[in-house]
């Protein structure tokens, strides 16, 4: 009970911001007035001369595609040295050396991508710099991007015979200066004030309250008993030669609450720390677990009032915004659920309580005691229904089905809420597909938003549609033949597929969350990696904006009688139905052979 | 190519700026804010007490001592990180074993064989399930109230306590849910074990 009250209040706080934010965002990108014009505007206009850029300058979609890439590319590049250069700059104090070329370029294209797969562990592989002038910058303008592709197609649907649909530049700068900085102040403030750290000092050590012993081999040696005075370990009363008695723990320091606002504001996902929001400087609390978890759907949220204000049609942003719910919410129960029941192989027929007296209960391997399975679960659903990838459990250790539903979400194509911009572009060639579907049931020509939807905008529809599809099922499949990629999986039988499946899943979706027990810091994996984010972001952006492109050309034709209503009740059930058909239908056998066969070994 | 050639410098100068303004002024700004606002909690929640660092009180640590209480399990990770001197220091990491798994099964079944070696008083009671799992960070610091008071008989014999003094001690260290709804109610083991070893 207590579960679906915290459930009830988690959607209801989300969709009480959502809505005044996404009103804010329509104004920000049609250059309206807002509350903070007052300071905000002067920034703005300051970075428009110094770039020399025109306000007013309308590009047609394929020199809005260019500045698109160029500026991405400009970012990789960027990126990429700064990780092979970092250990001879500044803003080292840990002294870490610089990054090895293939997993600096995964890591590059993983942030520019707005996926953000971590193949690295931050506190032990990254600089601050790279952490902050790196990294962050990218959680900023990767979404960003998103968002801006995202106005370029609703200016296609709100514009008549023009072939412009704005300007990439003032976008990007409208959306950093005005969006996302704003907002990411307030936030790591308060994550700050939560517990989270954020300073420039190097890591600190602490004292161990019982010391601990470390073999020659540099193995922690278990049942040792440790005589501090002597200097001698002993297990079962034989002294053990050269073992080092530890009497410090690690703790990690830096920059961290300012990357972590972007990080789930933006749907980056990439943490501070390897373990991402379940380490506990990065999430200390339920209060800071909140805020982090809310950031990850409120823009994506917001997005679809934004579009309804934008189209003029309140409804039509409502209807998608209501087709993106059901979904969450059907993911999230069916989470919780597996995750409360636990497995046989940790109740130990009855020896080990699962039950919810006094604690979470349920499967608590891999979740933090703070979270519960409530929170975890919670989060899980979030960060696979948007594209953001963090993560406060190990979803490696979630039960099967569990596990199945996050992997699930991210392989419809990070539609349900997804990326920020991208979760609502890609949704829309959805929408559209399913405008077309229903035309061609009744017999009529599809139109949506008054413009009419013909050939050339199905064929990038369907491009769009099955670009993560096509990429994670080709990059999972030639993994699978590849006999190193064995090596790299951590569970074995069935669910070393799922971590195979679940790795290409979250890139191919640019998601970025993982099975995290599989290693992917492999050259091979890195670079196939690298290539299955690239096309599964910039083949629907093309996509996205060439539809722009041509629906801004058309005319409005006027709403009749006759015209298929895309609000009503029936088309956002026709819209669930064809999200779940495509997903279902590319993944079923995958599925199959992953999680599906791991739940019935372990119920048999 | 003329597209080329009017975006590419543009692309430059703006990357440029968005670099400077939110790599380094936003970071910079939120870094000192911070540090004067919030100082604690900026620099790690550290437990100083007469100056010496007996621990963050966010990290969990390894407790094997029968008259401590216990954490979370704990799957340790020595060979990462050093200090300046080159002496190894603790970190730890999340399992990331399925639970479905025959290889989990054996393992929790040694977890619960001993924690019913060390538990004798508490034959009869299922084990709550927090002991014998790993948590999701490898370092969670909490557990819950079910676990803590799993351990209550075995904290106040080996302390020549009473149970009332250990259950005062864990309620002092208990943190509710956030505004009594969200997350869950955890117990500080690092904090019960400063109580409980006169530090705190």
């Amino acid at each position: 009970m207590s579960i679906v009250i915290q459930y009830i209040l988690y959607l209801a706080i989300l969709v009480i911001f959502a809505i005044p934010f996404g009103a804010y965002i329509k104004k920000v990108m049609e250059g309206e007035k807002t509350f903070l014009s007052k300071i905000l505007t002067p920034c703005e206009n300051v970075i428009y001369k110094v770039m020399r850029i025109d306000k007013e300058e309308q590009m047609n979609w394929k020199k809005y595609v260019a500045s698109v890439f160029i500026f991405s590319g400009i970012g990789f590049l960027f990126l990429f040295l700064l990780q092979l250069l970092q250990g001879v700059l500044p803003g080292n104090p840990q002294g870490v050396s610089g990054v090895k070329w293939d997993l600096s370029f995964n890591t590059a294209v993983s942030f520019i991508t707005n996926t953000n797969w971590q193949s690295y562990t931050g506190e032990s592989t990254l600089s601050y710099l790279t952490q902050a002038v790196g990294l962050t910058v990218q959680n900023f303008v990767s979404a960003a991007t998103g968002m801006a592709v995202l106005f370029a197609l609703i200016r296609g649907f709100t514009r008549v015979k023009t072939d412009g649909l704005g300007s990439f530049w003032v976008d990007m700068v409208r959306i950093v200066v005005h969006i996302l900085l704003p907002l990411n102040l307030v936030l790591s403030l308060l994550l700050v004030g939560g517990g989270v750290i954020q300073n420039l000092k190097g890591a600190q050590t602490v004292s161990l309250v019982e010391p601990i012993a470390v073999s020659a081999e540099g193995e922690w040696i278990e049942n040792a008993v440790i005589d501090l005075e002597h200097g001698t370990v002993t297990v079962d009363g034989e002294v053990v030669e050269d073992a080092e008695i530890v009497t410090e723990q690690f703790v990690p320091m830096g920059p961290a609450a300012s990357q972590i606002a972007v990080k789930q504001t933006g749907t980056n996902g990439g943490g501070y720390t390897g373990v991402n929001s379940a380490h506990p400087l990065e999430n200390p609390n339920a209060f800071t677990n909140l805020l982090e978890m809310i950031s990850i759907l409120l823009i994506p949220a917001s997005l679809c009032f934004t579009f309804g204000n934008a189209v003029k049609n309140k409804k039509q942003g409502t209807a998608i915004f209501i087709a993106m719910f059901i979904c969450l919410v059907l993911a999230l129960a069916s989470i919780t659920v597996s995750e409360q029941l636990g497995t046989p192989q940790l109740s130990q027929s009855g020896n080990v309580d699962i039950s919810m007296e006094h604690q979470a209960g349920g499967n608590m391997e891999g979740k933090e005691a703070r979270f519960g399975i409530a929170a975890s679960s919670a989060w899980s659903a979030f960060t696979t229904a948007a594209s953001n990838g963090s993560v406060n459990a190990m979803h490696d250790s979630y039960t099967p089905l569990g596990g199945m539903v996050t992997m699930l979400l991210m392989q419809l194509g990070e539609v349900i809420f997804g990326g920020v911009g991208c979760g609502l572009y890609g949704m829309m060639a959805f929408v559209i597909l399913t405008v077309f579907i229903a035309g061609l049931l009744v017999g009529r020509t599809p139109e949506f938003l008054g413009k009419k939807i013909e050939p050339y905008e199905m064929k990038w529809v369907v491009i769009v549609c099955l670009a993560a599809p096509v990429t994670i099922l080709v990059g999972s499949g030639i993994a699978a033949l590849v006999p190193e990629v064995a090596d790299s999986l951590h569970n074995s039988g069935a669910h070393g597929f799922s971590e195979l499946l679940y790795t290409y899943s979250s890139c191919g979706a640019n998601n970025g969350s993982a099975f995290a027990g599989f290693h992917a810091d492999t050259v091979f994996l890195n670079i196939s990696l690298g290539i299955v984010m690239l096309v599964a972001r910039f083949l629907p952006i093309v996509g996205t904006l060439a539809i722009a492109g041509s629906l801004a050309e058309k005319k409005k034709i006027a709403t009749t009688a006759g015209t298929l209503s895309t609000t009503n009740a029936m088309f956002v059930f026709l819209l669930i139905f064809v999200i779940l058909l495509v997903g279902a239908l590319s993944f079923f056998p995958a599925l199959a052979l992953g999680p599906i066969a791991e739940f019935f070994s372990q119920v048999m | 190519m003329k597209l080329f050639k009017d975006v590419l410098p543009k692309a430059f100068v703006i990357f440029f700026i968005f670099t400077v303004l939110c790599g380094v002024v936003y970071t910079m700004v939120v870094t000192g804010l911070a540090q004067l606002i919030f100082p604690n909690q900026a620099n790690g929640s550290i437990i100083e007490v007469d100056g010496k660092k007996y621990g963050c009180e966010l990290l969990g640590q390894q407790y094997t001592d029968p008259a401590h209480m216990w954490g979370r399990i704990m799957n340790i990770d020595v060979s990462t990180y050093k200090d300046e001197n080159g002496k190894t220091v603790m970190y730890a990491e999340p399992s990331n074993i399925s639970p479905a798994s025959d290889e989990y099964e054996a393992l929790v079944a040694k977890r619960v064989a001993m924690l019913r070696e060390a538990n004798p008083d508490m034959d009869e009671t299922a084990i709550p399930v927090d002991l014998v799992t790993c948590s999701g960070s490898g370092l969670d610091p909490h557990i819950s109230r079910a676990a803590a008071e799993y351990q209550v008989p075995r904290i106040a014999r080996e302390n020549n306590m009473t149970e009332e003094e250990v259950r005062e001690i864990i309620e002092t260290c208990t943190d509710g849910k956030f505004l009594g709804v969200f997350g869950e109610e955890t117990v500080n083991v690092l904090k019960v074990n400063l109580m409980l070893d006169g530090i705190l």
